[in-house]
């Protein structure tokens, strides 16, 4: 009987729309709809034609593919090329250990990740700086890639020993393109020399590491019971995110150096990283003190109840809740302070933006490919932004954060 | 029958108890003692770093010939501005070049933030359209715009729509009429008359006398209850003030200047500069795509069993639309919006990078004269400190008004 009664309410679920109905449904549903519609279509496949053929036919990429090196490192020294080579390759090698053990979009970006370099290899072209060591290094990070993912699918590799190899990359990345003083192996190399998307990364990665635990501390700080503390922390917070970018980039680059020893003299590139981290850092802290605001006081009582210390409440309870819900805020923040690295360009530091600038600027003739130089860059950049939202928007579903979209 | 912790009460009271706030805590272990001292140790630490910045700023100062001092405000400028706001020139003081800084920000980010929040309005309702072309349409416009660098996009605008833009010559007239070339862009443009500044300030006098009748009519039908028809009556007021004036400048208060070509270059309407043409569309495009996000956020926040009750109580699609949906999903939309203005204002520093002299910019120029780096900077900070701290308390206590009132 009751079964009998199950059974009749298990309904077919609607089948999908076909295609007629979808598109009665979706572009001519009513007359302002149909209207719509109408009037679009022209202007879509007007604009998509002329794109189309504007990239393909009458677009000259000249300026773009003529120096793929320089786009990538700038001016580092093309003799001491293979320490920038050594650094990706263990990007490479981390990467397919991540999809080993994560999957996911991890998967998706290191099966493409491969076919780049596996396709850039092969490229049927004849280039100056693609000859067959080039050719061999990059077909090897496609190995490497795979090697990767083999290690990871190891029982063995914990998770954490990946999350803190990612935390050494840059690290070693930092020391291993500075060099060391006199050294016959890896000479000393100014900053300087450095530019591209290796000074847009090392900005942004290094930017990231250093102004989150600092956020992190702000955040305590301004929350603090002690109000000397809270007031320094309050003060850091609120003029920082009261002034632009420019100007805190601007006080580290000109207006620290008046306040220092005669003497003392702190690079260029650390001044810029120094200018990203405390502005990025402001903004993280007020992300993190909306996520500890969000932790219920029974949390902090229970821990306290069960005779935790405060360093364990904070460290075990409070912080793990609190950075969870503002996962997606703490994401957009790195991802505006990815896209806000372009502004050294501003202080004269040759990054993505810049080394397209001086290329435009180098010569005549590509003044008028400057269309295509900052097409390609936006497109670069864009094409980054783009795949950390949606790292982002898969860790928030993965975690259950967050119902819309 | 006493109650069982009778005797331990006793207990309690007559001898010790069990802890006491005098017992020996050694002084590095009691938390008082160790607040006091973390508060004294964090002021001397950073009282420690600004003396000692002070002073290495005082050995160097002589060498450097660096002042702290305001003086040089009074001084002239001595650095020409191109195509100032007001009246400017390089005899006149530092004080007077850093104003019309202060002007060109205020314009491109004022008309940066009403051109941004209308049209990141549309661009959100085009992607809430039960249209699908319309909705993918928009998400392009929004995706393309939050994923990119606003320098980069301001680069695109500047140096290759406005730099690839035709000589005078040859310029490119649109309907309006409206002239594009290398130079910028002319605009025909209405100029008052001899006789338009008496409508002109008939029209205020309208705006005045209208907004107290609706403002006095409608606290009127709240007491009273009965409709005292406050929109009809304020609006039939100002139309007729608008007329009055009409007939009193003789019929015509505006000219339309419109640009001409002369010589060899254009002459009359209205000119935007490559540079602030550039800033504006870069700044609230960019501004706009994160508006609608914000937007659409606050109207799908908007719960749907209120939609289809203000539907089922009769209300039209409009009514719905405007007494329903967006007096609740305002409260969401506000907060978000408040910041987005403020990061439009901050980001109009980047004009730096295309030479378009706000602010920031003419401080460079000063900051590069001898001697002059420490004050000119405190006055920048000042300056968007004092604007973002103005604009978020003006707009929080609007937030404060349409917040719903909890008892």
């Amino acid at each position: 009987m009751i079964n009998a009664e199950i059974e009749q309410e298990i309904i077919q679920p609607p089948l999908p729309p076909g295609p007629l109905k979808w598109v009665k449904e979706n572009l001519f549903s009513s007359i302002f709809n149909t209207v719509t519609t109408i009037v679009l279509i022209p202007v879509v496949f007007f604009l998509l034609f002329s794109v189309i053929s504007w990239v393909l036919f009458s677009a000259d990429w000249r300026a773009v593919t003529q120096f793929p090196l320089l786009y990538i490192v700038g001016q580092y020294p093309r003799d001491q090329i293979l320490r920038v080579g050594v650094i990706l390759s263990s990007i490479s090698i981390f990467l397919g250990i991540s999809w080993g053990r994560w999957g996911g979009l991890l998967r998706s970006i290191s099966i493409a990740a491969g076919l780049i370099f596996i396709v850039t290899a092969l490229l049927p072209v004849q280039h100056p700086q693609l000859d067959q060591g080039m050719r061999l290094y990059l077909g090897s990070n496609t190995i490497l890639i795979l090697i990767g993912y083999f290690i990871g699918r190891l029982k063995a590799i914990k998770g954490s020993f990946i999350a803190i190899g990612w935390l050494l990359i840059p690290i070693f990345g930092v020391v291993l393109l500075t060099g060391i003083e006199n050294s016959e192996l890896i000479p000393k190399v100014p900053t300087t020399l450095w530019g591209g998307l290796l000074v847009t990364f090392l900005l942004a990665a290094g930017g990231i590491l250093l102004s989150f635990p600092l956020g992190v501390a702000l955040a305590f700080g301004r929350r603090s019971d002690l109000p000397v503390l809270s007031g320094f922390s309050t003060i850091f917070i609120e003029v920082i995110r009261g002034v632009p970018l420019v100007t805190i980039l601007f006080m580290f680059s000109i207006i620290l150096a008046l306040f220092l020893p005669v003497e003392s003299r702190i690079d260029r590139l650390v001044r810029a990283l120094m200018a990203v981290t405390f502005f990025s850092a402001a903004y993280s802290a007020e992300n993190v003190r909306g996520g500890l605001q969000a932790v219920p006081l029974g949390q902090i009582e229970a821990a306290k109840a069960l005779g935790m210390s405060n360093l364990k409440t904070t460290i075990l309870i409070v912080l793990p809740q609190a950075l969870r819900a503002v996962l997606p805020a703490i994401a957009g923040q790195f991802i505006s302070l990815f896209k806000d690295t372009t502004l050294v360009v501003i202080i004269g530091i040759n990054d993505f933006l810049g080394i397209g600038r001086s290329i435009i600027n180098s010569d005549p003739e590509f003044v008028q490919l400057r269309m295509e130089v900052y097409l390609f860059i936006a497109l670069i950049y864009w094409i980054f932004s783009y795949l950390m939202s949606l790292a982002s928007r898969r860790l928030e579903s993965s975690m259950g954060i967050g119902n819309n979209m | 029958m006493p109650h069982p912790f009778y005797k331990w009460k006793q207990v309690m009271t007559n001898n010790q108890p069990l802890i006491s706030s005098k017992a020996n805590i050694p002084f590095y272990r009691d938390e008082r003692v160790l607040k006091i001292f973390a508060q004294i140790l964090s002021v001397v630490l950073v009282a420690g770093i600004l003396i000692w910045a002070i002073i290495n700023f005082f050995k160097a100062a002589d060498a450097r010939n660096m002042t702290l001092t305001f003086g040089f405000l009074k001084e002239s400028a001595g650095f020409p501005i191109s195509n100032p706001p007001i009246d400017y020139a390089p005899v006149m003081s530092f004080s007077r070049a850093f104003l019309v800084g202060l002007v060109n920000t205020l314009l491109v980010s004022g008309l940066g933030i009403i051109f941004a929040t209308i049209f990141g309005t549309l661009i959100a309702l085009a992607r809430l359209s039960s249209n699908w072309l319309l909705s993918r349409i928009a998400l392009v416009f929004i995706e393309f715009h939050r994923n990119i660098p606003l320098l980069v996009l301001l680069f695109i605008w500047y140096f290759v729509v406005f730099g690839m833009a035709p000589q005078v010559k040859e310029s490119l007239k649109w309907p309006g009429p409206i002239f594009v070339n290398k130079r910028g862009i002319y605009i025909a443009w209405p100029r008052l008359t001899e006789t338009g500044g008496i409508f002109m300030i008939l029209v205020a006098i309208g705006f005045l006398v209208s907004f107290i009748v609706f403002i006095m009519l409608r606290k009127r039908r709240k007491i009273t209850g009965k409709d005292t028809y406050y929109l009809p009556a304020s609006l039939g007021l100002l139309i007729i003030f608008f007329l009055f004036g009409l007939l009193l400048s003789g019929g015509t208060p505006f000219q339309m200047d419109i640009p001409y070509f002369e010589g060899n270059n254009f002459r009359g309407g209205m000119r935007l500069t490559p540079e602030f043409a550039g800033m504006f569309l870069s700044l609230s495009l960019y501004t706009a795509a994160f508006i609608a996000e914000v937007v659409r956020g606050g109207i799908q926040a908007v719960d749907k069993g209120q939609i289809e009750a203000a539907r089922a109580v009769g209300l039209s699609q409009i009514q719905v639309l405007s007494f329903v949906i967006m007096p609740q999903a305002l409260r969401i939309i506000i907060p978000p919006m408040i910041s987005q203005y403020l990061n439009l204002t901050k980001n109009s520093s980047l004009a730096l990078a295309i030479g378009f002299q706000e602010v920031f910019a003419v401080g460079k120029i000063a900051i590069n004269q001898a001697g002059r780096a420490v004050p000119v900077f405190a006055l920048i900070m000042l300056t968007y400190l004092s604007l973002s701290l103005l604009t978020s308390f003006i707009l929080n206590i609007y937030n404060r008004r349409i917040q719903f009132v909890i008892r």
